[in-house]
């Protein structure tokens, strides 16, 4: 029953976010602006451009998801779809597990898929594809629950965007930090291994903590 | 402890112990100040300038702990539904922030003639800079919520996964140093501290923590003050 449960809502997510569209076509936008306006910004030298690559991509990403963060819960707290699901038969904390995976599978994975090849504006090393590829997907995962607590605690406040940016970017530190590791280590003669395996510690805590989280902060806000 | 959940109770207890707090705090200051300012020798390379260590390396210190207290205070509040604990973790926030931004502050102003730069993102300067943040969104999450109930349930979970995040962030930033620039201008002053410089660092340490202390105890009166302002008001409104 609870497995049935939580597939009818992720079906349910996925769907909604395929028809109404929008959070998934501005975070692609916003990516490719990052990476048309940085050798703009910092000049053509392509030696320069490859070599901050990664990071320019990684936190393209980053801010891509965060820029989606804050609407999570917010629709189905105000039409009082949240408040249903408090009532069902899934614990909450299974609730917020499921959307937040809900909003990595539509929004998070698909940019966590395309950002990679167009690395290839900032004249990106093809050999770092592969582990661009490893770790911006393990990583979006994490992205998108640490996002969930934004989105939670924002939930019931109109203006939540800069408190979100806020409250989730001391979160996305370690990500960041060990995602682009993972990526430069490939270039040099050290082993990428250790900060991947560091970025799945992450992302594993942060799929036990952030359920937790974000279903206690959305309780006091339907109380 | 829950029977100093009675805010009577707290209140009477605090204004007793207000005077003495003060004093202490003065005394304390006064002392760590004089014989860190005054009667301490000037470091041997440092020269003079070592002398911002009494007042950047306990807020330093103290800025971490507090933090550390609001998240204790934030489990308490959820683990035993303490009235007075909520109110503590949110009077004790920004004094921790000013705490952490002094550390900051001075530090860059040590960092100037001893790095010869304002700023380098050092492990530690990161995680300060990190932990400036968490404080920052404990502080918009309690100001920007209008219901106070409901502010202070989503500020105990802020609190917590923030705690939970500081060593994770420290443990990050230190591999991302390492990666980046060996720590080699910036190791700090050389051989262990004497105890003449020790001394006043050690009462600094304690001047800081009773100024946390004092300034808990008197914001977190105006707490209690201010939840009684509000009942009055709903109360008037509920006669009418």
């Amino acid at each position: 029953m609870m497995r049935g449960a939580a597939l009818a809502l992720i079906k349910r997510d996925v769907l909604l976010a395929r028809k109404q569209g929008g959070g998934l076509g501005a975070a692609l936008g916003f990516i490719l602006a990052v990476m048309v306006l940085v050798p703009l910004a910092i000049g053509p030298d392509q030696i320069l451009l490859q070599r901050i690559a990664p990071g320019m991509m990684w936190l393209a990403l980053l801010l891509a998801v965060l820029l989606t963060s804050d609407r999570m819960f917010q629709q189905d707290f105000e039409d009082g779809s949240l408040d249903v699901m408090a009532m069902g038969h899934l614990p909450f904390e299974l609730v917020t597990l499921v959307k937040a995976l809900a909003h990595w599978l539509t929004i998070s994975l698909p940019l966590a898929l395309i950002t990679p090849p167009l690395g290839l504006l900032l004249n990106i090393d093809l050999s770092q594809l592969p582990i661009l590829w490893a770790t911006m997907i393990l990583g979006s995962l994490a992205l998108s629950m640490l996002a969930s607590i934004g989105g939670a605690v924002t939930a019931g406040l109109r203006r939540g965007g800069l408190l979100v940016s806020l409250l989730i970017l001391p979160l996305y530190v370690p990500v960041l930090i060990f995602g682009v590791a993972a990526a430069t280590a490939s270039l040099g003669a050290t082993s990428s291994t250790p900060a991947l395996i560091v970025l799945s510690a992450i992302t594993l805590m942060s799929v036990v903590v952030t359920p937790w989280a974000s279903a206690t902060a959305l309780k006091a806000y339907l109380r | 402890m829950q029977k100093f959940a009675n805010p009577a109770l707290f209140l009477k207890l605090a204004n007793a112990a207000l005077p003495w707090l003060i004093a202490i705090t003065a005394i304390l200051f006064a002392s760590g100040l004089y014989t860190g300012l005054v009667t301490s020798p000037p470091d041997a390379r440092q020269g003079e300038t070592v002398r911002i260590m009494y007042i950047h390396v306990p807020a330093a210190s103290m800025a971490l702990f507090i933090y550390m207290g609001l998240a204790f205070f934030s489990a308490i509040a959820i683990i035993f539904r303490h009235p007075l604990a909520d109110a503590a973790a949110k009077s004790a926030a920004p004094i921790g922030a000013v705490y952490c931004f002094l550390a900051l502050a001075t530090g860059s102003l040590w960092g100037k003639p001893m790095w010869g730069t304002w700023w380098v993102w050092d492990a530690r300067l990161t995680s300060m800079f990190v932990l400036m943040l968490l404080y920052l969104g404990y502080i918009a999450v309690c100001n920007s919520i209008d219901d106070p109930h409901r502010a202070a349930a989503i500020a105990r979970v802020v609190a917590i996964v923030g705690v939970i995040n500081v060593p994770i962030v420290k443990f990050s930033v230190n591999w991302w140093n390492t990666l980046h620039q060996p720590a080699s201008i910036l190791k700090m002053g050389g051989p262990s501290i004497d105890s003449s410089m020790l001394w006043p660092l050690f009462l600094m340490a304690l001047a800081y923590g009773m100024l946390f202390l004092t300034l808990l105890v008197i914001s977190l009166r105006s707490e209690i003050a201010a939840r009684k302002l509000r009942q009055i008001r709903f109360a008037e409104i509920g006669n009418r």
